[in-house]
């Protein structure tokens, strides 16, 4: 985002608004007794489009739950620039830069939507004021018009791509430079899911975010990533440019399904 | 006629403990899903430390704010030191836990204050007010005791509207997974309900305990009523927890009134099952199924 340049970036003074890559290295994860990632090692690039793809249980959602610190990982790093984070709680690693926006009902529907969109600015410094958040919270309505439209309204009145409008600018006022979606075109009609992938699309090359995006739908997926990783049971079977990946006939059909 | 407006004033008056109870109890159910049965006998710990102070200061004004802050205190420490422990393990080992904090607290009472009953100072007259020579069933103190629930009730449904702190609370109450990937410290929310539920739960014991006498199962009962109270009002709302406490206040002023008063325990619990029966979410529960 633009207005990142001048320091908003919480906790993180000096490398605010700076593209920032984000490595995992070597992670093992799991619950329980069952391990979901089995020593997975993928890059996003600062300012790209990871594609994360996979059959179900392959580990994609896993990998997002250990790298926004929802399960702590076993063994490995995950590196945010150069700043490992593995092992630290959700509340840290947002601060640090990394938004997940976690698949499906990702709105709180009991509250309006400009509390949903609060609810974002919540890991902010203590000391930033009103005025600042209350500046950020109008960025977001200018960027999502129909949700400055419904702000006073329940967000369980909006339509489904309302919601995943709302989940995405909610993890933007978190300033993050590393942005996790997962599943974000789950059950939207084909021409609001082309709508969200634009808004992803732009959010990269625009604003310079790192997106990390895990999707059920690879046509799609590919298409608008710079990278593709492909995962079958928790270990990395593919990772190669978007174009080669989408290419590839045996692989499309063994892993991808199109 | 006078009597059915007697017996209403002063059920109104219970009916307002019985809601600060049940606001604390569902306080904390929101936040963790975890009913808490030690709620009472925190309760009554610090009503001992008012009369303690009242006693030494000889102001009943220090009793009623020490007690209140030692609610608060309270209610931090037990989720610090013995509910945190139990989170990620089954639901059934905090409620366990809280029930021996209840027992825990109850022997620390009568080893520290002795088991005989105590009278408990009131702030203002207990004796009723007449209206044109005719008594209407409360006393300037049964205003108070009205007043200052409502007044609690009030400032907290403010506190949770409009302040960063309370949408924090609610965002982790309703979505602790979204709140926690959002930055909110989850587990200091938690912290804070189980003060804020001390907080009321203090109160409740003072205000209740000039009419009951203290001593370590004074509140008890009045437990059993607040939970019955919160049941009605489905668990999960404030809004219900006030007015589910009401409603029972005055079914037990008349219960009691024209039935005799040692039938109201028996009635309350009649009520908590025709509830639970009926309407196992409460009365104020919407479509949406309870989340378990």
């Amino acid at each position: 985002m633009s207005s990142e340049a001048n320091g908003d970036g919480p906790d993180r003074a000096g490398a605010a608004g700076k593209s920032a890559s984000l490595t995992v290295d070597g992670l093992v994860a799991g619950y329980g007794e069952v391990v979901a990632l089995d020593g997975v090692t993928v890059t996003a690039d600062a300012a790209g489009i990871t594609a994360v793809l996979g059959a179900n249980g392959a580990g994609k959602t896993t990998l997002l739950r250990a790298v926004s610190g929802m399960i702590r990982p076993r063994r490995g790093r995950i590196m945010l620039a150069d700043h490992d984070v593995a092992g630290r709680s959700p509340e840290q690693i947002v601060r640090a830069g990394i938004a997940h926006v976690p698949e499906g009902q990702g709105v709180i529907p009991e509250l309006t939507v400009e509390e949903n969109l609060r609810i974002g600015t919540m890991s902010w410094r203590h000391q930033r004021g009103r005025a600042d958040r209350a500046a950020a919270l109008e960025e977001a309505y200018t960027r999502f018009k129909p949700l400055a439209d419904r702000r006073r309204k329940l967000a369980s009145t909006l339509s489904g791509g309302e919601r995943q409008m709302l989940v995405i600018a909610r993890a933007l006022l978190a300033r993050p430079r590393v942005l996790l979606l997962d599943e974000p075109s789950l059950g939207l009609a084909p021409r609001v899911m082309a709508q969200v992938m634009d808004l992803v699309v732009r959010l990269s090359r625009e604003h310079g975010l790192t997106i990390v995006l895990v999707e059920q739908n690879a046509r799609g997926a590919l298409a608008i990533a710079d990278h593709g990783v492909v995962l079958n049971l928790g270990r990395v079977v593919a990772s190669a440019d978007a174009s080669t990946l989408a290419a590839d006939v045996a692989l499309r059909h063994h892993y991808l399904g199109f | 006629m006078v009597e059915f407006l007697q017996f209403t004033l002063s059920g109104i008056v219970f009916g307002m403990v019985y809601a600060a109870i049940a606001l604390s109890l569902v306080l904390i159910w929101r936040g963790t899903r975890l009913l808490n049965f030690a709620q009472g006998g925190m309760a009554m710990l610090t009503t001992y430390v008012a009369i303690e102070v009242i006693y030494k200061t000889h102001s009943y004004w220090a009793g009623f704010v020490v007690a209140l802050v030692a609610g608060l205190v309270l209610g931090a420490i037990c989720e610090l030191t013995v509910v945190r422990p139990t989170t990620g393990k089954p639901e059934l080992n905090a409620v366990i836990v809280t029930i021996g904090l209840l027992i825990l607290i109850e022997g620390l009472a009568g080893i520290l204050f002795g088991g005989q009953y105590r009278s408990f100072p009131a702030a203002f007259s207990i004796t009723g007010i007449k209206v044109g020579g005719t008594p209407i069933g409360v006393s300037p103190f049964d205003v108070f005791v009205a007043a200052a629930v409502l007044v609690t009730t009030l400032a907290l449904a403010v506190v949770f509207r409009y302040t960063s702190a309370g949408l924090r609370m609610r965002a982790a109450a309703f979505n602790p997974t979204i709140a926690r990937l959002s930055g909110i410290r989850v587990a200091r929310v938690l912290t804070v309900g189980w003060a804020l539920a001390g907080l009321l739960g203090a109160l409740a014991g003072v205000l209740v305990s000039p009419s009951t006498f203290l001593y370590p199962n004074s509140m008890d009962t009045i437990f059993v009523f607040g939970f019955t109270a919160a049941v009605i009002g489905g668990l999960d709302s404030p809004v219900g927890a006030v007015v589910g406490g009401l409603l029972l206040g005055v079914a037990l002023s008349y219960a009691g009134g024209y039935l005799g008063s040692n039938v109201t325990v028996l009635f309350a619990l009649g009520i908590l099952v025709a509830v639970l029966m009926v309407r196992p979410d409460g009365l104020f529960a919407g479509a949406r199924m309870r989340r378990v």
